[in-house]
């Protein structure tokens, strides 16, 4: 059993070194001279946008324009440059647009932190709210002051008051 | 005070609603290129009826330049075809702007066909088999047409195929404009 699960553990870590740096995408196959370019060929084809079809990523897409993407990206890689000066390259001929992850500016600070705004001003209303005081039997009654201008409204007449207050003590 | 509260969700749906709205006209194929006030690329390539040929940047120069990019391939490059022929058959427009193509990732022979088939509008056609001018262009697709100016700033980019419609809405102001411009010497 243990011999096992030992072959099957030094199996999967052999076949993680062994895997050679090929990368097949929808239509042609890219080869890489080591596995960190290929890692980032993956990576900024996932995050680069193709300009044609517009919901889907450069590893996505079958359109010729996609390919021709790809294939530059490839190159642009080989000739052994940095990710953001590859997507400076595509940025400066295809426009903010080919990012799927905008980048930080004034245009899109509404993008980048409404969310975390909007979520801002929810709590808010929702602390705001639940500090309001419940109604509860306390705050509902009625205090003293009140208590004597009722009873005043509940008499018809002054007589009456007298009378009641002459019961109550005969009790 | 409470009541307004009252009508902020109100408020608050009328105006996503308006912005929703909005957005169902919007054209999310119309991007903006990033190319827009910026120099025409450099680029060096053959023209597509003489291999021999070599033209660069220079040879586009000193005029208000319509670039219209086109293929065999794309069907909307034939719709517009008339219309660009019309284009350069126009004394008036002739006299301020010069019209060139780009061949766009196309076969040689096939394009040289097209062009003795229904009549060639181009002053000449840059060759670009593999789309490298097109990168640097930020074209995706044909038709695609730039305007550049004088300086050789490209000033306009349109992408889908030119009509009169097109032309009068998209074209004529800007053409009109840069010719002032050009006047004027600026």
């Amino acid at each position: 059993m243990l011999n096992k699960v030992l072959f099957i553990i030094m199996m999967s870590i052999a076949s993680l070194f062994a895997s050679n740096s090929v990368y097949a995408s929808p239509v042609e196959t890219f080869e890489f001279q080591d596995e960190v370019t290929k890692v980032r060929f993956h990576a900024l084809s996932k995050e680069l946008r193709c300009p044609k079809c517009q919901n889907q990523n450069l590893a996505d897409s079958n359109s010729p324009i996609a390919a021709d993407l790809r294939r530059e990206l490839y190159e642009l890689l080989q000739q052994g440059k940095a990710d953001s000066e590859v997507v400076d390259f595509m940025v400066a001929r295809y426009g903010e647009f080919v990012l799927y992850r905008p980048r930080v500016s004034n245009v899109t600070y509404i993008l980048w932190f409404g969310p975390a705004l909007l979520i801002l001003i929810g709590i808010t209303v929702v602390i705001v709210i639940l500090r309001k005081k419940p109604a509860t039997k306390e705050n509902l009654a009625l205090d003293n002051h009140q208590q004597k201008k009722l009873k005043q409204l509940l008499q018809p007449n002054p007589k009456s008051e007298n009378s009641n207050v002459t019961k109550e003590e005969k009790e | 005070m409470n009541k307004i509260i009252r009508f902020i969700p109100l408020v608050l749906v009328i105006a996503l609603g308006v912005v929703l709205y909005r957005g169902l006209s919007l054209n999310p194929q119309d991007m903006p290129s990033a190319l827009v006030g910026k120099a025409m690329p450099e680029f060096s390539l053959t023209t597509l009826n003489d291999a021999n040929k070599t033209v660069t940047k220079s040879d586009l120069a000193g005029d208000i330049v319509l670039l219209n990019v086109w293929a065999t391939w794309c069907p909307s490059c034939k719709y517009e075809h008339p219309y660009l022929l019309e284009l350069a058959n126009d004394p008036q427009l002739n006299t301020q702007v010069k019209l060139y193509g780009i061949n766009y990732k196309d076969e040689r022979l096939a394009a040289q066909h097209w062009l003795t088939n229904y009549k060639n509008p181009y002053q000449f056609s840059i060759f670009d088999e593999e789309g490298t001018l097109g990168l640097d262009l930020g074209v995706f697709g044909a038709p695609e047409t730039f305007v550049i100016d004088h300086h050789g700033i490209i000033r306009k980019r349109f992408a889908g195929p030119i009509d009169i419609r097109v032309w009068r809405k998209e074209f004529e102001p800007l053409i009109k404009q840069l010719t002032d411009e050009k006047q004027q010497g600026i």
